[in-house]
């Protein structure tokens, strides 16, 4: 796991869903902290979460693309223009110079939380 | 805040009505502040405020396009304006301002957005016939009148503009739009001293004087010479010759218009500007606000429309009792085009901070200055130093700013910069390929990519080698916007993959080594109903938005069923993922099916009713229907609940599927024709609705030979003959426009449905992926012919199974809204948010723009709490 998704010292968790509000190979958009962020879960029920801002598009849209695989990087494709954003990272697969701010996901008793605070 | 004591409404007094004094009573009208307050605002000048920004466009566009509120009033009746009304003085202890004409009014909260005004240096003759400043569009007005008088020996007029800065090079710019030799007198050594450094300039200079502009740099005004009538007649210079001209224009920097606040004993910021807080609130008065170029929050006063904007929506925030917004500073990142030339500088420009360090690229042939200022890393997350890891700090781009895009938002992400970081400066290396089209060609508009990027992505000695269209598309960008220069895309990589002999990967992505007719194939043979099911028997990994939709697509041909069911919801694109199209700001359209273009008074009351219900955009679309767009994906169900109980159902403007059948208005009026056209454009359109395909697909039906219904630049058009009916087949519109061709005259309109019916069928089981019907026609060996051979023949006894699996298609057809908001598992997944599904997303806001709403798109995510949310309530 790459240090964007690491818990820090600080990290705040907050409850955002039960798991079965969310199904596999889809998103959905919740609001942590005042932001809008996007949650997957993968065909392998991993979970990440992801800023919904698409910063190719301008617009708060990432929990609604489709989500898949390219080789074994699991992916999310913006779903205005399709740009691919690894799940793990949250870079941009096509430009590793974009990069869209992730956050860490556990899930505690069937309650997905989000960690907020922390790099 | 409630009424005032004695029980009137309170009101808020805006002085200036320009971009941002708009701006304010925009926002103040968006998020209610008008429900509990008036609004009056006094402008100085004689129109309504406009886009400044576009200024020099005057010349081309007229002051009409530029106008921020082409109605002249806002449609809220609580928004008084006065435009040509000047305030001359602010009486704080009354809360009244005092109008030019004597008149005052009474404020409870008094706005300020004077903006700025030109700085005019003390030289002698400042004041001669044929001085300018360069601020309004009667400036603009008057430099064109000056440059219309031809001089006495009857040549053009000569303009100098007095500062090399932002605004000095516009001005230029617009000299020489007018045909004027046009000089730029800089005292700096430098263009643009502010945002360059001296090679950046110097790069600059170059450019701008192969336009013709002449470029004086370090060098001092004196006096603006007089011709003995009070004219201009030329600029004298300190040690160097003076220069001859008609017209001078200043632009030696702006000045906060604080003059009103310093008369009433608001303080202001040691270098201009009314002093206020992060809230844009007078420090001297509670009831006093300033906001744009006039204000100067924490001392500083910002000439960007940008900062001034954000200004206005935390003042209406604060006013309605927000506590959220804070103004703390704002990005000066400067991209343009000037004079055609781009010119970009952001961040540290300079390398002021310590440890910075430059990459330089420059290539004065090719007129390219780019730099980058990179700073070491810091530690990473576990608090160890970090060797050879560079972030970006800043840059100049100067002739090529493509890469702006890219590098402005690096700064401050604190991203690791590649290893290479100058590979982010360098231009990229080119194949040199002859193939038709010279490199230079730029093959996408739309994201600029020439045929010689194509080549390069491409390329098999080169760094990067895509193997297919879907990697070039990727690392390119070609063909990621408009779609409509994927087919040249394509054509370019074939042909050269074609040249190097190497064979043409037909794969429809890294998990299928299938094409799609071959997809289709395994699908019926196997009888999968699952992507699980056939990504494990047939490919690899977990799919991606190329394959998925297009499993979705096939699976929806063979099986029918509801495109939101289980499994099968997560594999839709973009658009049938939510049952309506997406939109630039994340809002959806939404259009009912209005078969055949027919519709009853009281269905279009019906759609005009929700559009205003819901504050939705209406447009008439090229398709014959109504489209409403700005929907909150919450409203979706609600919007379509009210057009299902009025008798509508989804038009499919989302899906590969049929969308319009297109008719004229037929025998039934029109004196010409010869059948009911709008009787079977009807009866197409609904045979055909819902059926998923490769492609969209369009139909039309016209009553006579005159086409009225263009229906031969349709997939399939029928036109009225005086026996039956002509079928055509195989047009289109859009980026490589097809005339559909005669597949067979004259029949009867049950054998045009038979035909139609296997035809259409036949197309949605061997068609590729995003391939429409002339493509696809095309491709086939023997082309129409082998079409008419199927379809009208019947030559490989297929007729009978096509027709079978149309009839299959035409009973199992539901309306996929109503059977949505039937189901409160599909309903489930309208909503902005998982954990708060009635909030909207406050990253989406909408202006207006003649009369409707208008997306706007954010930079960066709105949090909410922490800055400012700039959502309309709705
Ligand atoms: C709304 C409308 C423009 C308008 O304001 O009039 C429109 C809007 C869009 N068109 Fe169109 N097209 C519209 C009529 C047309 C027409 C005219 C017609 O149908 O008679 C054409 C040319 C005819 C044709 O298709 O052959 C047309 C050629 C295209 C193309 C190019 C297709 C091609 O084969 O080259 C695309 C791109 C694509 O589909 O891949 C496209 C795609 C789009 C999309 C779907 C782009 C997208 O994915 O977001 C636009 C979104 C619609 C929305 O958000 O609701 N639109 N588009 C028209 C909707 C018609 C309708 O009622 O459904
Ligand atoms: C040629 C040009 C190009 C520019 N290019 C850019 C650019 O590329 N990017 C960018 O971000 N910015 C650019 N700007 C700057 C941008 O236009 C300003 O930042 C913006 O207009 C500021 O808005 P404002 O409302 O504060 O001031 P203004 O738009 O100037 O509005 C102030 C209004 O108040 C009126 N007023 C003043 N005093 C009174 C009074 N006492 N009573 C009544 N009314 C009064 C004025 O007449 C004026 O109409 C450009 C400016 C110019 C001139
Ligand atoms: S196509 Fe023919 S019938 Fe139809 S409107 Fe035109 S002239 Fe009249
Ligand atoms: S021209 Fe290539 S995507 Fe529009």
């Amino acid at each position: 796991m790459s240090a964007v998704r690491a818990e820090g010292p600080t990290t705040t968790w907050l409850p955002v869903c039960t798991t079965d509000q969310l199904s596999r190979e889809r998103g959905v958009a919740a609001l942590v902290g005042g932001r809008a962020v996007a949650l997957f879960r993968t065909y392998d029920d991993e979970w990440f979460a992801l800023d919904n801002h698409c910063p190719f598009a301008h617009a708060s849209v990432l929990a609604r693309g489709i989500v898949g695989t390219r080789g074994d990087v699991p992916f999310v494709a913006s779903p205005m223009l399709k740009q691919p954003f690894g799940l793990r990272d949250g870079v941009c697969l096509d430009d590793p110079s974009v990069r869209v701010p992730t956050y860490p996901v556990r899930v505690v008793a069937g309650v997905v939380e989000v960690g907020v605070g922390s790099p | 805040m409630s009424p005032t004591a004695s029980g009137r409404r309170p009101r808020i007094v805006v002085v200036g009505h320009g971009m941002v004094g708009h701006r304010f009573v925009a926002a103040a009208v968006e998020r209610g502040l008008t429900a509990t307050h008036d609004v009056v605002v006094y402008g100085e000048e004689r129109r309504v405020a406009y886009d400044r920004v576009a200024l020099t466009s005057f010349f081309e566009v007229g002051a009409d396009a530029l106008s921020l509120l082409p109605s002249g009033v806002y449609d809220d009746p609580r928004v008084a304006l006065h435009t040509e009304t000047s305030v001359v003085g602010i009486d704080r202890e009354a809360r009244r301002v005092r109008l030019a004409d004597g008149t005052t009014a009474s404020y409870d909260e008094l706005v300020l957005a004077t903006g700025a005004a030109p700085f005019v240096p003390p030289v002698p003759g400042k004041d001669l016939d044929g001085c300018f400043v360069y601020r309004t569009i009667e400036d603009l007005e008057a430099i064109r009148d000056a440059a219309a008088r031809p001089r006495a020996d009857g040549s053009k007029a000569r303009g100098i503009v007095i500062g090399g800065g932002l605004l000095g090079l516009e001005a230029a710019n617009a000299l020489v739009q007018l045909g004027v030799e046009a000089h730029v007198v800089e005292m700096a050594p430098r263009l643009m001293p502010v945002q360059l450094d001296g090679a950046a300039g110097a790069t600059l200079v170059r450019h701008i004087e192969k336009l013709g502009v002449h470029v004086h740099c370090g060098v001092v005004s004196t006096e603006v010479l007089d011709d003995g009538t009070g004219r201009v007649a030329g600029l004298g210079l300190r040690d160097a010759d003076a220069l001859e001209a008609e017209i001078v224009v200043f632009s030696a920097g702006i000045r906060p218009r604080d003059a009103l606040a310093r008369e009433a004993g608001l303080a202001v910021a040691e270098r201009g500007g009314i002093l206020v807080d992060e809230q844009l609130r007078s420090t001297t008065d509670p009831h006093v606000w300033a906001i744009g170029e006039c204000a100067a929050p924490a001392g500083r006063m910002y000439g960007l429309v940008a900062p001034g904007y954000t200004m206005a929506e935390i003042v209406a925030d604060t006013l309605l009792g927000g506590t959220a917004g804070a103004f703390t500073g704002a990005d000066m990142s400067t991209k343009l085009k000037l004079l055609g030339v781009d010119v970009a500088s952001f961040g540290d420009a300079f390398a002021t901070g310590p440890d910075a360090l430059e990459l330089v690229f420059a290539d004065a042939v090719a007129g390219l200055y780019k730099k980058l200022v990179v700073g070491p890393a810091g530690p990473d997350a576990d608090g160890n130093p970090r060797e050879d890891a560079w972030v970006l700090l800043g840059g100049i781009l100067v002739g090529d700013a493509s890469s702006y895009g890219v590098l402005r938002p690096l700064v401050s992400s604190g991203m690791l910069l590649p290893e290479n970081p100058e590979e982010l400066i360098l231009p990229e290396s080119r194949g040199a390929l002859q193939l038709g089209l010279p490199d230079e060609a730029v093959v996408c508009s739309c994201n600029n990519v020439t045929k010689g990027d194509l080549l390069a992505a491409v390329d098999v000695d080169g760094e990067h080698r895509c193997e297919d269209l879907g990697a070039v598309k990727a690392c390119t960008s070609a063909g990621t916007t408009c779609g409509s220069c994927v087919t040249t895309v394509k054509g370019v990589i074939e042909d050269y993959f074609g040249e190097i002999g190497k064979a043409v990967d037909t794969s429809l992505c890294e998990h299928f080594p299938l094409t799609r007719q071959e997809l289709f194939d395994v699908v019926a043979v196997h009888g999968y109903r699952s992507f699980t099911e056939i990504v494990e028997a047939h490919g690899t990994g977990r799919g991606c938005d190329i394959c998925k939709p297009a499993v979705a697509s096939v699976l929806a041909s063979q099986t029918g069923g509801h495109v939101l069911e289980g499994e099968v919801g997560a594999l839709q694109d973009t658009n049938d993922a939510y049952l309506a199209n997406i939109q630039r700001n994340g809002t959806y359209s939404v259009v009912p099916r209005i078969a055949g273009g027919e519709i009853t008074p009281e269905g279009l009351i019906v759609i005009g009713e929700v559009a205003r219900d819901f504050g939705l955009y209406t447009k008439i679309t090229g398709g014959q229907r109504i489209d409403l767009f700005g929907a909150r994906m919450e409203e979706l169900p609600l919007i379509w609940s009210r057009l299902v109980d009025a008798g509508f159902e989804s038009g499919h403007a989302y899906g590969k599927s049929l969308r319009t059948v297109k008719s004229c208005v037929g025998s039934t009026w029109c004196r010409y024709g010869v059948q009911d056209s709008v009787q079977l454009a009807i009866d197409l359109e609904l045979r055909y609705r819902g059926l998923r395909s490769p492609h969209k697909l369009k139909g039309g039906v016209s009553g006579c030979a005159r086409e009225c219904a263009e229906a031969r630049s349709k997939d399939f058009g029928v036109i009225a003959t005086e026996k039956g009916w002509n079928l055509y087949v195989g047009g289109n519109g859009g980026a490589t426009p097809r005339h559909a061709q005669l597949l067979v005259g004259d029949v009867d309109t049950e054998t045009l449905v038979r035909y139609l019916d296997r035809y259409l069928m036949y197309y949605v089981r061997t068609a590729d992926r995003l391939q429409r019907t002339a493509p696809w026609i095309e491709s086939l060996e023997g082309g129409l012919d082998r079409v008419r051979e199927i379809v009208v023949e019947d030559s490989l006894g297929l007729g009978t199974e096509l027709e079978a699996a149309m009839a299959r298609h035409v009973e199992g057809y539901f309306d996929e809204w109503k059977a949505t908001l039937e189901d409160p598992e599909k309903l489930s997944r309208f909503v902005s948010f998982v954990n708060a599904p009635g909030q909207p997303d406050p990253n989406i806001t909408f202006t207006t723009e003649r009369g409707q709403i208008k997306p706007v798109n954010l930079d960066e995510p709105v949090v909410l709490g922490t800055s400012i949310p700039v959502g309309a309530p709705r």
